[in-house]
């Protein structure tokens, strides 16, 4: 299905043409949306604000992914890992002094440099080899967060400080909401810039044919390596957030289930969509409190007292991510963001079909 | 062809073998600047492994390869656009997900200097210029090849005839001064055929392209190229122009059995 473009908008510049939003509808929808997740804090509870907060510092750890996995054609399984670390890391230059603003983009970097060391193999590595190595990435950074006491905490875990700006402490959700808007949409901003432009084009690149990217002068390695440093930023930045959102830290959070569903999130999202990786961890998030809504619902009822909702709702959840996955792999490999142009698709050719 | 100037592209003594198998055996050839050069030869013959010797692929096991006077046995595959050869391949080679426009673009690689920090901030470092920049050379080609219609569309979902189109694209994005093109016209229709022979020659009259091809089409070869390269079983059988070299008894041995020294040369000229 190709790009389509309402009759009668011609592009007169080949700046016109490589805009991100090509129509005027979908800058004004740009726009709204943005205005409307500004106008959040003041309309939303509490409960759902934090939601919207997490959605935000799992989608920019869930874009990094996708970028390794969707844009590259890599994989990884340590994803979790590096998130944690972006969050130990976070409250580490925050306890330096280094004031938590800053301290988040640092975490970020300091993210980049062990991801990138762990990145090494994937220069050569694919598939399930790949899989292998990112799996023993993500043990070593655990065993490393279980023991380095200076870094983790250790049992105890890690108190962090809300971040503050200019004497103002944003420790609140509503206020918190903002930083984590303002990363969100710059990290989705600097990918989408990424994608369209010479090295985005590299990485799709080595994906699709690396043996005819290498002879258009791609250098595999290079590409491959970079992928997993960006993917790292994307997880340490995440994690920073959520670091100092929470203003406490374990090691216990980041196990290999968090970076599975970090998988999820872009397979369900769909891979190499760069508004997929929002989708999905929107669909990731939501998808346990309509899991209790349903619980709830059903309360006293036949099906209630026959299965036990209530004592099993923990284990209902991981199935229904379970099952989730596997109704997408087999009903919608591309994810939302195919479905989602398709409904774009169907809203603008009614009542005709193409 | 002139006589006297230094080749753009020569290979000295090519060997290539895979274990036990020799692929090539002391291959010598030049190809001079401005001719359209082929390399016919039956299945299994070696040439593709010789463009994939020139373009990087494979190093050769003996031998060397030089490109405008420079050794460029070992540098790397990805050091070729930049030497200044491009190439299209046997079994289409393009990025299927990405459209047209992107796959044309990423021959634009090695001429387009800004890295991941700059794409990232595209309005800001200078990334927008440069694509722009490219973009309106870009669409040139596309003009030339007459595959407009198709710029947005990914080209995996593009009809067999059109991909070849595109792959060409790409590679004379890479603004190649040696162009290698492996089969370009295999799978064609007659049109296609035709089509594409004046493509290959636009490109090499006007864009002043050298271009190298492997090509099975004999009509095509006798009537396009200046110089045939005929390899038989990994050996060089014969080098020189097409009416001449088609006529050597051991090529015909090679392409129609040891019975039929007594064929006719247009029987030859149009056999598959």
């Amino acid at each position: 299905m190709s790009v389509m473009t309402p009759a009668g908008d011609y592009r007169e510049s080949y700046h016109a043409d490589m805009c991100i939003f090509p129509t005027r509808n979908s800058r004004w929808a740009m726009l709204v949306g943005l205005a409307l997740c500004c106008a959040a804090p003041l309309v939303l509870d509490r409960y759902a604000l934090s939601l919207m907060i997490n959605i935000g510092m799992l989608g920019i750890a869930a874009l990094g992914l996708n970028i390794l996995v969707g844009f590259t054609g890599q994989i990884s399984i340590g994803h979790a890992a590096f998130f944690g670390f972006g969050a130990f890391a976070s409250a580490g230059f925050a306890d330096l002094g280094v004031p938590v603003l800053l301290a988040m983009p640092l975490a970020a970097l300091a993210t980049t440099a062990v991801g990138l060391v762990f990145g090494l193999p994937a220069a050569r590595l694919k598939g399930l080899y790949l899989v292998i190595a990112t799996l023993a990435a993500q043990f070593i950074l655990e065993d490393f967060f279980a023991r380095a006491q200076w870094f983790s905490g250790g049992v105890a875990g890690r108190v962090t400080d809300a971040p503050n700006l200019f004497g103002v402490a944003l420790d609140t959700d509503a206020r918190y909401f903002y930083v984590v808007l303002l990363w969100v949409v710059l990290s989705f901003c600097a990918v989408a810039n990424l994608v369209r432009t010479r090295d985005g084009r590299a990485l799709i690149a080595v994906r699709d044919h690396y043996l005819s990217a290498e002879m258009m002068g791609v250098d595999l390695a290079y590409y491959r390596t970079l992928s997993f440093g960006i993917a790292s930023f994307f997880a340490g930045l995440g994690g920073a957030l959520y670091a100092h959102y929470l203003r406490f830290v374990s090691v216990e959070a980041f196990t290999i289930l968090f970076s599975i569903q970090f998988l999820a999130m872009v397979i369900i999202g769909g891979l190499g969509s760069v508004m997929g990786s929002l989708l999905g961890t929107c669909f990731m998030v939501l998808l346990p409190e309509v899991v209790q809504a349903v619980a709830d619902a059903l309360q006293g009822g036949a099906i209630d007292r026959a299965l036990k909702l209530g004592s099993s709702i923990a284990f209902l959840r991981e199935m229904t991510i379970g099952a989730a996955i596997i109704l997408f792999l087999v009903f919608e490999p591309e994810g939302l963001a195919r479905r989602w142009r398709l409904i774009k698709a169907y809203w603008k050719l009614y009542p005709y079909s193409y | 062809m002139i006589a006297g100037a230094p080749p753009i592209l020569e290979a000295v003594g090519i060997s290539l073998r895979f274990g036990g198998v020799a692929a090539l055996r002391e291959v010598s050839f030049a190809v001079q600047t401005g001719e359209v050069f082929s390399i016919i030869g039956p299945n299994g013959a070696g040439k593709t492994s010789m463009v994939n010797c020139i373009s990087g692929r494979y190093r050769p096991s003996e031998g060397s390869i030089w490109f405008e006077g420079r050794d460029i046995t070992r540098p790397p595959a990805n050091r070729r656009p930049a030497i200044g050869i491009g190439r299209t391949f046997q079994n289409l080679a393009l990025f299927s997900h990405m459209t047209v426009l992107d796959n044309i673009m990423v021959g634009r690689h090695h001429l387009l200097r800004r890295g991941f920090l700059s794409g990232m901030a595209y309005w800001i470092g200078g990334a927008q210029r440069d694509e722009i920049a490219h973009r309106g050379e870009v669409e040139e080609i596309i003009d030339f090849l007459d595959i407009q219609h198709v710029r947005k569309a990914p080209a995996g979902t593009l009809p067999y005839g059109l991909r070849k189109r595109v792959e060409l694209a790409r590679a004379v994005a890479v603004k190649p001064k040696l162009l290698l093109l492996d089969e370009p016209m295999a799978g064609m229709n007659l049109e296609e055929k035709e089509d594409m022979a004046r493509c290959i020659l636009d490109l090499n009259e006007e864009w002043g392209m050298t271009v190298l091809m492997i090509e099975h089409d004999m009509g095509v070869v006798m009537d396009i190229s200046q110089r045939v390269l005929v390899l038989d079983f990994g050996r060089k059988l014969a080098e020189g122009p097409p009416e001449v070299v088609l006529t050597d008894p051991q090529v015909r041995r090679a392409y129609l059995g040891g019975a039929s020294d007594g064929a006719p040369a247009g029987e030859l000229a149009t056999a598959p």
